[in-house]
């Protein structure tokens, strides 16, 4: 048995420390490219949402690569993607590869069903080991969101454009070749400490951008044109409250910390939206909330083309702009989006939050003046 | 002769380039509108030749702000002070002829935006997402396929009497929809007017959707020119709407201005001179095979040298371009 899963940003990090430790064999899919999503396009029917045409490219490249079962999540809805491994199943038949898709669905959803499907693609390990295995790969995944997050408040005021870059780029290289939880744990220091040592002009006055919408296009880079470098780059501070790792404490652990912190960030949206209405819009409608009022310049909302949860998130947002007087801007990412439009909407949305923000300080400034 | 100092802007977008010289008073002195042909580097050199050439020697240049889809390209090849997305500089150019505007509706080439504009600074703004119905492009397209001059097309609208109806949402519907009302023999006149109407609702419950319209109302970009669309706009929006002087070159003009601004705080241009943008470029392009992200990386090059490369996901090839990235922040 050659385990693959679909990529999403760099989530791959601690499945992959969670299958080295269990001693099982996965293909980690080649990093997404141009080819990837034309696979995906080619085989799909094309009303599906972006994310499920990535990933059926990201199992065929595996698939050559030789891998023969594929572990996803579920979620049974409620939006499209509780469907995505069954239909995927389907999609993968038609093209002719006869492979095993083992669908992780929430323990709510049948615990029995679950425990099962975990053993059988755990090598058969012991229960002991196999948790052991997962509290590793929990540790690694709250490593990578680490240094992730310092990425993005380094990326900004870096003195030497591309330093941070680099030393992610060289760590993505190096931890694709290490074996084992451990291994990438060091990996991980080794990498913060780099980025420790990157020279930074801390006096540079960042623009704040919150980051909300459908998670796989936040997280993914290939579908959003790299958005957090764009922006970074633009020396904008970014700031992503949806992340893998907390995707993993929100849904798999019982941290229960998390959970009453993640409950209180939703109560934010009581008075917008007070459900769950599929996706991820109770998210993103809360956490635009909770960008306004912790003192961000502008939020961005992206989703794929055609996400219904993010279309009635994208209907609300300009009610809550207008309330919160933050300007917020919709990003829409699907397999024609050319990237100068792109980078000419996310230009001319900082030019708009700098002028904003010249013009709150100078007014400030005249009312000192005035003492 | 005189000694005035000139600011050259440049836009160069998908159908057509635009340069305009203007003075330190902001005022427009010669402005030239040319189309892109799907050749923006040759095009922008014979304009930039073209211009100077109308002026003799009386030309002194002294800062160049470029804009536009092909501005990176631009940029380089000038030597601009300063490389600028379009919406900032459209709502730069009406902010500065136009102060009571509330709402700028910009209708391009392939581009439709709106622009609103409240305490003077623009406090938001929309582009169309995946559809280029109702553009420039298409307006040609359609125009050329009824065999009417596209200077004549806004014009036939307004002598229609019932216009027929079409539907806008889809640039490939709309042309559907218009074959088949031509073909039961509605007239050109009304097909025309329908068209802009439609059209127009398409823009207002697209890229305007969720937008506080407010007057004064602003209409610019080419398709400005056609009169049969501003008629439509004027009886959507039940007011009027008012057509700049240089409505066909404003995100230029607001460039411009911008050059002006920088070269003013640097002291001095990065402007080439026109006889350096006289050589030839040359647009080299190949696959890059560090990784699979397999980017296609342009290169640009004067003569022997490589003027700027883009085009790469990891900024390896593109971070040899300093200068590009220090315009952009600076601006």
């Amino acid at each position: 048995m050659v385990i693959t899963f679909p990529h999403m940003g760099k989530m791959y990090i601690p499945v992959k420390a969670l299958f080295d430790e269990l001693g099982v064999d996965i293909i980690i899919p080649p990093k997404i490219n141009k080819d990837t999503l034309d696979i995906g396009l080619k085989s799909c029917p094309e009303m599906a949402c972006l994310p499920l045409k990535v990933t059926i490219g990201n199992y065929v490249e595996s698939i050559k690569r030789g891998a023969d079962t594929i572990v996803l999540s579920g979620s049974c809805g409620p939006c499209r993607f509780g469907y995505y491994g069954v239909i995927q199943k389907e999609i993968l038949k038609d093209l002719g590869y006869d492979v095993d898709i083992v669908i992780l669905d929430p323990p709510r959803e049948g615990l029995r069903e679950l425990i099962d499907r975990l053993k059988k693609i755990s090598g058969n390990c012991s229960l002991y080991s196999g948790l052991a295995a997962l509290s590793k790969a929990f540790k690694v995944s709250e490593g990578v969101e680490e240094l992730l997050e310092l990425v993005l408040k380094q990326r900004c005021k870096e003195i030497n454009k591309g330093d941070t870059d680099d030393i992610l780029s060289r760590f993505e290289e190096k931890v694709r070749k290490v074996k084992g939880a451990n291994k990438i744990l060091d990996c991980i220091q080794d990498a913060k400490g780099e980025l420790s040592k990157v020279r930074l002009d801390s006096k540079k006055k960042t623009i704040k951008i919150g980051l909300v919408g459908e998670i796989y296009t936040i997280i993914e880079p290939f579908v959003n044109f790299d958005i957090e470098k764009k922006l970074g780059d633009m020396g904008v501070e970014v700031h992503r409250e949806m992340s893998v790792d907390n995707w993993v404490k929100y849904h798999l652990f019982p941290d229960i910390k998390f959970r009453r912190k993640q409950k209180r960030t939703l109560k934010y949206a009581k008075d917008y939206l007070d459900l769950c209405i599929g996706g991820h819009a109770w998210e993103t409608i809360a956490h635009a909330l909770y960008y306004a009022r912790k003192g961000m310049d502008g939020i961005i909302q992206i989703m794929p083309f055609g996400c219904m949860p993010e279309i009635v998130a994208e209907s609300i947002l300009p009610t809550l702009a207008k309330n919160e007087n933050i300007p917020v801007m919709t990003l829409v990412v699907d397999e024609l989006t050319g990237e100068a439009g792109y980078q000419t909407r996310l230009e001319a949305f900082v030019d708009l939050l700098q002028l904003e923000r010249s013009r709150k300080e100078n007014e400030f400034g005249e009312a000192l003046s005035w003492n | 002769m005189n000694s005035e100092k000139h600011y050259l802007g440049i836009d160069v977008g998908s159908v057509s380039i635009n340069l305009v010289l203007i003075n330190e008073q902001h005022e427009v002195l010669d402005k030239l509108y040319v189309r892109t042909e799907g050749k923006p580097i040759s095009i922008l050199k014979k304009a930039i030749e073209e211009i100077s050439l109308k002026h003799h020697g009386d030309l002194k240049i002294c800062g160049v702000g470029v804009t536009g889809s092909g501005r990176d390209l631009a940029g380089v090849m000038v030597g601009a002070d300063v490389v600028k997305n379009e919406i900032t500089a459209h709502g730069l150019a009406v902010l500065t002829s136009i102060p009571q505007a509330s709402t700028v509706i910009e209708i391009g080439g392939q581009d439709s935006k709106i622009i609103i504009i409240r305490n003077g600074v623009v406090s938001d703004f929309a582009m169309n997402t995946v559809c280029a119905a109702g553009t420039g492009s298409f307006l040609d397209r359609q125009a050329a396929r009824l065999n009417i001059h596209i200077e004549e097309f806004g014009k036939l609208a307004l002598e229609s009497k019932s216009p027929v109806r079409i539907a806008g949402r889809c640039a490939v519907f709309a042309e559907s929809d218009m074959v088949h009302k031509q073909q039961m023999g509605c007239h050109p006149e009304d097909i025309v007017k329908g068209l802009c109407e439609a059209l127009v609702r398409n823009y207002l419950s697209n890229v305007g959707k969720g937008k506080e319209i407010r007057p004064d109302i602003v209409f610019q970009g080419g398709v400005a020119a056609n009169q049969g669309i501003r008629a439509a706009f004027e009886e959507a929006l039940g007011c009027e709407v008012i057509i700049p002087e240089h409505y066909d070159v404003m995100g230029a003009v607001g460039v411009a201005i911008l050059a002006q601004r920088e070269v003013e705080r640097k002291g001095c241009t990065s402007f080439k001179g026109i006889e350096n943008i006289k050589q030839n470029f040359n647009v080299r392009t190949f696959e890059c095979a560090a990784c699979p992200n397999s980017c296609e990386i342009v290169e640009f090059i004067a003569g022997e040298t490589i003027l700027a490369r883009w085009g790469d996901r990891c900024g390896k090839w593109t971070m040899k371009n300093e200068k590009k990235s220090e315009l952009r922040s600076l601006a």
